[in-house]
């Protein structure tokens, strides 16, 4: 059954749609993961428009995230206080990244930009966990137990002012430590379309030293907050969120996600992270194999004049 | 299959129609007709086809071009730089139609004169596209088989030699392609009869390709009221994410 979607204007196989929400839903469930980086570099390879597919997904990351933040609040694992901080960052970075987007967009240059910053993202997050999964492996082989070194030093980072108390973190670091992170997290978010999970985690455990139990749950908290205002400056800048679209991906990937989150709790942790850090690297390659081939035809065409609006 | 019975009729009535008028010597030299004046894009759109048909007063050849609404298109080119490829050289170009098909009862290079081509831009080669910007024959050249080029790879473009089919010698048919990213506008079809290397007679059939309903709504509000649209997407995220987190929550 193929329908015509309104604003990427193409028509797709719905099912298409279906099981790609589902198997990046089944992904995201099983390793926790939002799968943003997985869903728009997808929609790109089917032929919906890049600045289409980075608006729709940040309007289905913002749905996915609530019932994902629903999970954590039940459990008390939500920081408000440092979500709070981290999406005055977020605020200002998405609204600069979405900026720069569409400042980008009509100079013929947001595909490059798109695949430069996946390939460098991703390849270092991807390879960073899979050094550090691989290590632990090894270690879990040797010993029979995984354990982690210590979790955060003090170091130059911690004498910043504006020092606020986290309780929920228990932690004493400077506002501005989380609101930076929130900025530089906010940019990515709306140049590649994802919730920038993937930084934001790590960021969160190494850089403010976050315990871990309280980390996801707020990194999906301030998440929320990102998307929404990235696919409301999408929807304003550019026309760029496409709802039927957002709807049929977020379908497949609810079911997905449960599926997914119930196939992760029987898996060793080390072998998940082994895993990601693969599909995260095999994302990254796709992305630099790319910018490297001889394409198909070196020219290309756009609606529109250059440099001009639409 | 009503479609294609609809056809046959209207095929039939107009091939009496016109061996009523032919005998009388009085009926105009070419008639011509779409089977539908307008292409709906609704939500299970998935491209379409439209029959032409018609009936001449004798033999000849039969050249059908069918042109979209026209704007502006930006042609780059990619360009290695440090090992990536990199958008760098574009050319702009104004009032290009946004679907240009030709079909004919045969190969027009050789049935239609040069000049006749040039004058209605018969061809894909014959398409009056100049770059705005001032460069080089050479460039301009480039950039313009480029535009050519991925049009026809995107199926807006098409040139279909002998796809007009003749029969009994005076009715020909053919069918015009409408791929799925067809843009929206206003049409035009022309239909020309030549003899003897000269045009006979020239029809003009509008044809309105617009979107209808759920997609027209979608369509129109976010472009009118984008804001409110994005607002509106967000709510609507954010009722579907507690949904799925309430329904979920068992499990």
């Amino acid at each position: 059954m193929n329908l015509y979607l309104p604003i990427a204007e193409l028509s797709v196989n719905a099912f298409l749609l279906l099981s790609m929400g589902g198997a990046v839903g089944f992904l995201s469930g099983l390793f926790g993961v939002g799968g943003g980086f997985l869903m728009t570099p997808l929609l790109i390879f089917i032929g919906v428009p890049p600045a289409v597919a980075v608006g729709t997904e940040a309007n289905q990351i913002v749905a996915s995230s609530v019932s994902g933040v629903i999970a954590h609040m039940r459990r008390r694992n939500v920081d408000f206080k440092m979500g709070f901080f981290l999406t005055i960052g977020g605020f200002i970075g998405s609204s600069a990244g979405v900026i720069l987007f569409t400042f980008l967009n009509k100079l013929g240059q947001v595909d490059l930009l798109i695949s430069l910053s996946y390939v460098v993202f991703l390849g270092t997050v991807g390879s960073l966990m899979l050094f550090e999964s691989l290590r632990s492996i090894i270690r879990l082989r040797k010993t029979g137990t995984a354990s982690r070194g210590k979790l955060h030093q003090h170091n130059w980072l911690h004498g910043l002012p504006f020092k606020v108390r986290f309780r929920r973190s228990r932690l004493y670091v400077s506002a501005l430590l989380p609101i930076i992170i929130g900025i530089f997290v906010g940019v990515l978010a709306a140049i590649m379309g994802v919730g920038g999970g993937f930084i934001m985690v790590p960021a969160m455990i190494y850089i403010l030293g976050m315990p871990t139990a309280v980390v996801v749950g707020t990194s999906l908290f301030q998440i929320i907050f990102v998307t929404a205002n990235v696919t409301l400056l999408q929807a304003i800048n550019n026309q760029t969120v496409d709802i039927l679209l957002a709807l049929i991906l977020l379908t497949g990937a609810v079911i997905g996600a449960q599926i997914g989150t119930k196939m992760g709790t029987r898996l060793r942790a080390e072998y998940l992270r082994g895993l990601l850090a693969g599909i995260v690297l095999a994302a990254c390659s796709k992305m630099g194999w790319d910018l490297v081939a001889t394409p198909e035809d070196v020219y290309s065409i756009s609606e529109g004049l250059a440099g001009g609006g639409h | 299959m009503a479609g294609l019975a609809s056809r046959s009729i209207a095929v039939c009535l107009l091939a009496l129609f016109f061996s009523g008028s032919a005998q009388g010597q009085s009926g105009p030299p070419l008639v011509a007709d779409l089977i539908e004046e307008q292409v709906s894009i609704t939500l299970g759109f998935s491209g379409t086809d439209l029959l032409l048909f018609g009936a001449t007063d004798e033999i000849g050849d039969i050249v059908v071009v069918v042109r979209g609404p026209t704007g502006n298109v930006t042609v780059r080119r990619k360009e290695r730089i440090g090992g990536i490829w990199v958008n760098r050289d574009h050319a702009t170009f104004d009032e290009v139609p946004g679907f240009y098909l030709i079909a004919s009862t045969g190969p027009i290079n050789e049935t239609v004169p040069l000049e006749i081509r040039r004058n209605k831009e018969l061809g894909l080669d014959m398409l009056s596209l100049d770059p705005t910007e001032d460069i080089t024959q050479e460039e301009s050249e480039a950039f313009r088989a480029a535009l050519i080029r991925n049009k026809q790879r995107q199926g807006l473009y098409a040139a279909m030699p002998g796809s007009v089919e003749l029969q009994s010698g005076r009715l020909f048919r053919t069918n015009v392609t409408f791929p799925s990213n067809v843009p929206t506008g206003i049409y035009t079809v022309e239909v020309i009869l030549l003899r003897d290397d000269k045009i006979v007679e020239v029809t003009l059939t509008p044809l309105v390709v617009d979107r209808r309903g759920f997609e027209a709504l979608v369509f129109s509000f976010a472009h009118v009221r984008p804001m409110v649209y994005g607002l509106f997407a967000i709510l609507i995220a954010l009722i579907a994410g507690w949904f799925a987190g309430f329904a979920f929550r068992k499990i």
